[in-house]
């Protein structure tokens, strides 16, 4: 390397490695884990909400204040689901509905994310069918299951057109959402890399809209959730099985409120679930990778 | 001072095309009848030349950046590259949801480098810019010094020859710039690439570049160039620089004063 005597100083290389090697560790100090005993608490915590509510159901009742028929007691719903669960049923229910949300969902999946993609990237497209995406999420699904009734029947068809119609719009109007939402930089360096196509779709711009996408998914697993009990609840037959709606249709029939109040508290139970099995570990890791949380 | 030892010597003057980028008679204006961003600006750079353009605000030199590299097109003249740019910026742009090292390897992918090797170049290219060590950390997790580092390294990865530079140190500390400039000028040698540096800041263009040009603002026009020559990095508290950097800002500070009426 010639000399330039006006560069005489300058660092040697080796030097330099070090020198932003003892920079880069000052500038980034290590973050310490949560504890284990900090991630339990945390998600036993919701058990405390669960207690006061039983709580004070349990003063309600002690108080009679209505009679058991109209406001059956903690202990009283527990024994009525016990029941179901002797006989079979509970389980069978509660897995014949989840399984049937999560087919649905999987379906609604992969039908809306093509969708979501194309409106969230084209304009044009967007100003013409985005509003029908709006309008369809916006109408509760129940409202279709007359109209699937009269299509396909009492069958599992009419179950599903009911959850799709549910889930489809939350999902692809929340990938829409996340897409607007990509910090222009992203899509620029995306460009300047020569992202196009498929790859440019499946490596920048899923990923990059992914907080708005998952937000999405959440919220069509929720309607997926509540069109399928719409669903069970009316469209009622031997033919398409147990499931939790068709127990809460059960109650009703027999006028045993101590099963229509278990029936919703397993169906909120399997919402709640869902959400801290499923969906909260992955939006946690998501946010802690991106920096967004510790 | 001598120009033919860096890596980026001419080394076959029938191959080596005259010009890396030229501009020729560029206009932009983004709103018809609206102000002229860019007037009519011509500038050929030399194959494997580190210039510098610097101005105040709105002497549109980013635009003239965005317009070389495609991010956008001018409204009159002619842009030739002997190949495809890249464009840095003044943030590091990584993507968040990957870690350094998937970053590099997404631009490897891009630029058609076989899969299996993508890990293994990308390490390489980390290793040039001092980050070994950094291939599984996230973005969030790295300095702004080494997130500018990994977008070196990622500009590597999509194997062009002219690197564009829009401010990248801007938004550095003072210690962190320093040791970047030193950092930017080894890889320039070592790679031989052709580099336009766009900033603000006189000394860090005296300091890096051959070719210093001062930008006029609104409409943005090469008024003044400077050639300085020399392929080392010079110190900043060097006489030479000192002397050149306040000729330069004074220049800029004229054209700048010229808009106070």
């Amino acid at each position: 390397m010639p000399t330039d005597p006006r560069s005489s100083t300058t660092t040697r290389p080796a030097d330099l490695s070090a020198l932003e090697s003892g920079l880069d560790a000052l500038e980034t100090g290590g973050r310490p884990k949560p504890s284990v005993k900090s991630v339990f608490a945390r998600a036993l915590s919701p058990l405390i909400a669960i207690a006061v509510i039983i709580l004070i159901w349990e003063i309600v009742f002690y108080l009679q204040l209505q009679p058991d028929y109209i406001i059956p007691g903690p202990r009283q719903v527990w024994d009525a689901l016990w029941q179901q669960a002797e006989q079979q049923i509970l389980w069978q229910s509660t897995f014949n509905s989840i399984r049937r949300a999560a087919q649905g969902f999987v379906i609604a999946l992969i039908v809306a994310t093509p969708i979501g993609l194309v409106l969230g990237l084209n304009m044009k497209l967007r100003a013409i069918f985005g509003p029908i995406l709006t309008g369809l999420q916006v109408l509760p699904s129940v409202a279709w299951v007359p109209a699937a009734i009269i299509w396909f029947g009492l069958s599992d068809a009419t179950i599903y057109t009911v959850v799709l119609l549910g889930a489809v719009p939350s999902i692809a109007n929340g990938l829409i959402a996340g897409i607007d939402q990509i910090p222009p930089i992203y899509l620029r360096a995306g460009q300047v890399l020569g992202a196009k196509g498929f790859l440019r779709s499946w490596h920048i711009v899923l990923p990059a809209a992914w907080p708005g996408y998952l937000a999405g998914l959440e919220q069509g697993w929720a309607f997926a959730w509540r069109s399928l009990m719409a669903a069970e609840l009316i469209a009622v037959s031997p033919a398409l099985g147990p499931g939790l709606g068709q127990m809460l249709d059960v109650g009703r029939t027999l006028g045993d409120m101590a099963l229509v109040l278990g029936s919703i508290g397993m169906i909120m139970a399997v919402g709640i679930l869902v959400e801290r099995v499923v969906f909260a570990p992955i939006r946690q890791r998501t946010l802690r990778n991106r920096g967004l949380i510790r | 001072m001598s120009f033919a030892s860096g890596a980026h010597a001419v080394t076959d003057p029938v191959v080596e095309p005259e010009f890396a980028v030229r501009i020729e008679h560029v206009v932009k204006q983004y709103v018809t009848d609206g102000p002229i961003v860019l007037d009519d600006v011509s500038l050929d750079v030399r194959p494997g030349e580190f210039i510098s353009l610097v101005g105040a605000s709105g002497c549109g030199k980013s635009t003239l950046l965005n317009i070389i590299v495609g991010l956008d097109s001018p409204t009159a003249g002619v842009i030739e590259t002997s190949g495809a740019p890249t464009l840095m910026f003044q943030e590091a742009a990584l993507m968040p949801w990957l870690t350094a090292g998937k970053n590099v390897e997404l631009a490897l992918l891009f630029n058609g480098f076989p899969r299996r090797q993508r890990k293994a170049k990308a390490q390489e290219l980390l290793a040039l810019v001092h980050l070994e060590r950094s291939y599984d950390q996230r973005p969030h997790e790295l300095s702004g010094g080494m997130r500018q580092r990994v977008a070196i390294a990622r500009a590597l990865a999509q194997g062009r020859s002219i690197l564009l530079m829009d401010e990248p140190f801007a938004a550095l500390d003072a210690i962190t710039r320093d040791l970047l400039h030193e950092e930017l000028t080894r890889i320039w040698l070592e790679t031989g690439m052709t580099i336009i540096f766009v900033t603000h800041n006189v000394r860090e263009a005296v300091r890096l570049s051959q070719r210093v040009l001062l930008m006029s603002s609104r409409p943005g026009k090469i008024i003044r160039e400077w050639n300085i020559g020399g392929h080392e990095p010079w110190r900043l508290d060097s006489p030479d620089v000192a002397n050149l950097a306040s000729e330069i800002t004074d220049e800029l500070r004229q054209e700048i004063i010229r808009h106070a009426n």
